[in-house]
């Protein structure tokens, strides 16, 4: 089993709001990243994949389509994008960088065919990310 | 659904290698430029990982004001700019990257109920670091 990580960067802004809680406790809860203007940042994503290497190819995973996989199903979708208002997951579920891996990993997920998804991380500053690693 | 979020911090703190168990010889040929009787410093990067289910109605595994503040009373503020042989822990114990990898775990193991703790993992130097999950 080889495991290949490849990485991608998007910028994107986001804010932290739960309707279901009056405004003082999003204010509590979220300090300043509740306020609903949003504020951004430079995310990278890592996607790591693993499979056996194809004898003939010599990959796991043909790079390139990965990396158009990547780009379709997430960049396209959330670069240059206000979260909370324009990517449907974020209607209903509060953009934090957790449910950021778990939106990834889920728009990853069925359109992978050789190569097996392990692990989505996702950096939201240099100094914390998130990984997920599907159902557990 | 379950998340591992990871926080990096940094401190700077000073240490020499020295084991009582050894000759002056052995010490030598054991942790060379390390065991200098004036010590020396690093600029340690932290990084902690925690899990747990994602909490549906914050979108979190913890807060991170909880972590950043648990880190800092518990780590940050007792580990930097200090001489870590002067500290209780380190009187019997070598401070090695590796034994301060363990007690960095296990300090946090007792205090932070936030989250799993899952992993600490310690940079001594860009190319040195080492990782401590618990027995």
């Amino acid at each position: 089993m080889v495991y290949l990580t490849r990485k991608a960067e998007f910028s994107a802004s986001h804010f932290y709001h739960n309707p279901e809680f009056t405004p003082e406790e999003n204010l509590r809860l979220f300090g300043k990243c509740n306020n609903p203007n949003g504020h951004g940042h430079n995310y990278t994503l890592e996607v790591t994949v693993k499979g056996e290497v194809d004898p003939r190819s010599g990959f796991v995973v043909d790079l390139k389509q990965l990396k158009e996989i990547m780009h379709r199903e997430v960049l396209d979708a959330m670069d240059h994008r206000f979260l909370n208002k324009e990517v449907p997951e974020f209607l209903t579920r509060i953009p934090t960088t957790e449910n950021l891996a778990i939106a990834v990993w889920e728009r990853l997920m069925p359109k992978l065919e050789r190569a097996q998804l392990h692990r989505v991380r996702v950096y939201e500053t240099p100094d914390l990310f998130v990984d997920f690693y599907g159902e557990e | 659904m379950k998340a591992h979020l990871t926080r990096r911090y940094l401190f700077s703190s000073s240490h020499r290698l020295h084991s009582a168990d050894m000759t002056a010889e052995e010490n030598v040929a054991t942790y060379g430029k390390c065991n200098n009787p004036y010590g020396h410093g690093h600029n340690y990067t932290l990084e902690v990982t925690v899990s747990g289910p994602v909490d549906q109605s914050t979108g979190m595994v913890c807060n991170l004001v909880d972590l950043d503040q648990a880190v800092e009373k518990e780590v940050l503020s007792r580990y930097n700019l200090e001489n870590l042989n002067t500290l209780q822990e380190f009187t019997q114990t070598v401070p090695t990257t590796e034994n301060l990898c363990i007690e960095i775990f296990e300090i946090l193991q007792r205090t932070f109920a936030h989250a799993h703790l899952e992993r600490v993992r310690l940079e001594e130097t860009m190319m040195n670091s080492f990782e401590y999950a618990g027995n």
